[in-house]
């Protein structure tokens, strides 16, 4: 069967059972959108690629399969190139599609031309440039298999024009022996001599913690997790990026560690003898000053990526296999620490002395974003799904929002890209169709990328969207606060302007305001009624309001900083 | 024929020195990927060489000298596994190696100096290889100990063209490499 080079590249996407793309056609990509038009694949165009490209970390998060999304060459290449970025810090599958001029005008500086292989070299996984038509079925395969397995990541595919137009003979790989990746190897066999060194390490061990991170859930290791932290009684902490993996209604769970992670868990650490590393990576935001981060602590590094082994931290045991299988092979050689009610008591003096607190809101307002974010949370759908853009309110969502299961927590973590959260969750609810997905969001991120609840309104994807409107953008406001003298220089940015109520229904969607406690109820209440159309609710928050539990920016972890309303003298 | 006076010398690389010997597949960009990496992770090369590995035309073999110090090895070669389209790392520390490296020069002559270069030359077993009434251009292949040697005694004569390659290196018989 004779197919061109772009409805190869279509009837390839089909095979790797991709229902979505997110996108936004152009000059080099021309030929590809054609065939598009006969293909089962629903495709969701965008407003600007950017959205494009969070629109399908948002489906990945969310649905644990590979997002895909598809752009022209130059710079709808470039724009796409953020996301790119932060699904390769997050570990993300993603496949992007990118087209470019043709063969002959490349390295030409022709119209829309841009070196997007090389600009992407260092924030993808892999990517590659197509040179004939007859291998976009191999690369198409490949792309997909590297995304998804070991660690996962972005991948890139680059069309030119001329080969998207050219004809092939059709065909598909049956197996991976068919894609030529002689140096890919994600291996997933964990050594019995290191588990073995694992178990000895945890039985010796009276204070251990699990730091359970984004490998978990890439992995889909809950459940695995949930049996051995019950089994070993072992108290839970999940990063950022694990937010879901382990329920957060759960006595073990002891919440995020980190820079605004649970007084508890940040501590626990601390003061642990055992640290077991479950596909986290020692990241900064989580370790504070390096030199006393768990100071104490032997380490077990359990991760897929040989290079994160002792990058940061020198680990005693590592295993280089993924989570669900390290935790079965120590479940297997029968791993137990010693009693824990020493620790446990310990621990759970920490947890009732410093709860996450905040102050009472009033009933004039402002609001307190804390409390809105748990009111909406109260008030929400089981299973509802989080996104968030990054700032205050992304650390606030993570705090007061209780997370039961994977999928159901999604944001940016290594790379904190504003404007994330509106175009991730129009993804996440198009690969979960059947939740409800609130964004929670700050006036500062909803502003960078708003635009795309056009697209949301006009393919029928009904988010909501809770901007945390304190004028200001608040975590930068909340460091010049607190380390600047509060000289605060360029982070003012009006409540009143835009006006986002009628910014939200200029771009069809419900827009709603509140001010006091009595209308954040109400506007709620409202919001959930909807579910045909995007609902924007613009919550007016205290400008004062600051994160804590807080350690500073290169601070040792105990030196942790609580809220006010829990400060003794020493404090 | 050129003879090897400095066979066998092994201490001209600093131990921090890891010479990796890498196999490469043979696509567009695969020096790019290596060499960006290098970049944004601050791993210092101190010398790369490479060409077609054993008469494939899917594989290259670079020869990477990296400076240990600037990051540790096992970050290095963590890294750079990650690379798809890097097949194989061999780590040779430089005892355990084979080092050889090509150097040329050219250098000005006239009567009073012809007699020195060719001594020069001889001394470090170097060869000539061009020849033009003001200059003449040698050639070594040699340790990089030897190169080092020849290229401190050609200092003396003025105006110097010097090009080197970089090391190309093969574990040593009888040694075992970490792979």
């Amino acid at each position: 069967m004779q197919l061109t080079g772009a409805q190869a590249l279509i009837k390839s996407l089909e095979r790797e059972g991709v229902d979505t793309i997110f996108g936004l056609p152009g000059g080099a990509i021309l030929p590809v959108y054609d065939p598009i038009l006969d293909s089962p694949i629903r495709h969701i165009l965008v407003r600007h690629e950017q959205g494009a490209g969070h629109m399908a970390e948002g489906y990945a998060l969310a649905t644990g399969k590979p997002g895909v999304a598809m752009v022209t060459s130059g710079p709808g290449a470039t724009n796409i190139v953020t996301p790119i970025g932060n699904a390769h810090m997050d570990s993300t599958p993603l496949v992007v599609i990118t087209g470019q001029v043709a063969t002959a005008s490349i390295g030409t500086d022709a119209f829309q031309e841009c070196d997007i292989t090389g600009i992407t070299m260092g924030i993808t996984k892999h990517n590659f440039l197509i040179k004939s038509a007859q291998e976009i079925p191999r690369v198409v395969a490949s792309a997909f298999y590297l995304a998804t397995t070991g660690r996962p990541g972005p991948v890139l595919v680059d069309l030119p024009k001329d080969i998207a137009q050219s004809t092939m003979e059709w065909w598909y790989p049956e197996s991976i022996d068919e894609l030529d990746l002689p140096g890919y190897r994600p291996e997933v066999a964990v050594d019995d001599a290191d588990v073995a060194r694992a178990a000895e390490l945890i039985a010796a061990s009276e204070r251990p913690v699990l730091y359970v991170g984004g490998g978990t859930l890439k992995s889909r290791a809950s459940k695995e997790l949930l049996a051995f932290a019950e089994r070993t009684k072992m108290p839970v902490v999940t990063t950022l990026m694990a937010r879901g993996a382990f329920p957060d209604s759960h006595d073990q769970h002891l919440g995020m560690p980190g820079m605004h992670g649970m007084y508890s868990a940040v501590t626990a650490i601390q003061k642990a003898d055992l640290l077991i590393s479950l596909g986290a990576r020692f990241d900064d935001r989580v370790t504070g000053k390096i030199s006393t981060f768990a100071a104490n602590a032997k380490i077990i590094h359990v991760d897929i990526d040989r290079a994160e082994f002792n990058k940061v931290r020198t680990a005693d045991v590592t295993l280089l296999t993924n989570v669900a299988i390290a935790l079965r092979a120590l479940d297997t050689a029968g791993a137990t620490p010693q009693n824990l009610d020493v620790w446990w008591k310990e621990i759970n003096t920490w947890r009732e002395t410093y709860p996450l607190v905040y102050d009472e809101p009033s009933p004039d307002g402002p609001l307190r974003p804390q409390h809105v974010i748990a009111s909406i949370a109260k008030a929400a759908a089981p299973g509802t799904i989080v996104t968030a853009g990054v700032g205050q309110h992304q650390m606030w969502a993570s705090q007061f929002w209780q997370f039961e299961e994977p999928g159901t927590w999604v944001n940016s973590g290594g790379a904190g890209t504003m404007g994330f959260g509106v175009p991730a969750a129009i993804g996440a609810k198009v690969g979960r169709p059947d939740r409800t997905v609130w964004c929670i969001d700050g006036d500062g991120c909803f502003q960078m990328t708003a635009q795309e609840l056009v697209t949301a309104r006009s393919e029928g994807i009904p988010i909501k969207v809770a901007i945390l409107n304190n004028a200001y953008l608040g975590m930068v406001r909340q460091w010049q606060e607190m380390f600047y003298e509060e000289r605060y220089s360029e982070v003012y940015l009006s409540a009143e302007l835009p006006d986002y109520v009628k910014w939200a229904e200029a771009m069809g969607c419900v827009g709603l305001r509140a001010r006091t406690l009595a209308e954040m109820h109400e506007v709620i209440a409202q919001a959930n009624e909807i579910n045909d159309v995007p609902v924007v609710i613009d919550f007016r928050t205290d400008v004062t309001e600051k994160v804590f539990p807080m350690v500073a920016a290169g601070a040792s972890n105990d030196d942790i900083m609580v809220h006010p309303l829990l400060r003794g003298d020493d404090q | 024929m050129t003879p090897e006076p400095f066979l066998g010398e092994v201490d001209a690389t600093p131990v921090r020195h890891h010479i990796l010997s890498v196999l490469v597949e043979n696509k567009a960009g695969v020096l790019a990927r290596i060499a960006g990496l290098f970049a944004r992770r601050g791993f210092n090369i101190y010398s790369l060489a490479v060409a077609p590995a054993e008469g494939h035309a899917r594989f290259s073999r670079v020869t990477i000298v990296v400076d240990a110090q600037s990051a540790p090895l096992e970050q290095i070669m963590g890294q750079l596994d990650k690379l798809i389209n890097v097949v194989a790392i061999t780590d040779l520390a430089p005892k355990d190696a084979v080092e050889r490296e090509l150097l040329l020069a050219t250098l000005p002559i006239n009567e009073a100096s012809r007699a020195e270069v060719l001594e020069v030359t001889t001394e470090h077993g170097a060869s000539i290889v061009d020849v033009s009434p003001d200059s003449v251009t040698v050639m070594l292949a040699g340790t990089p100990g030897a190169c080092d040697a020849l290229e401190k005694a050609l200092e003396s004569f003025g105006d110097v063209a010097l090009q080197r390659t970089g090391r190309v290196a093969l574990p040593r018989l009888g040694q075992t490499a970490n792979a």
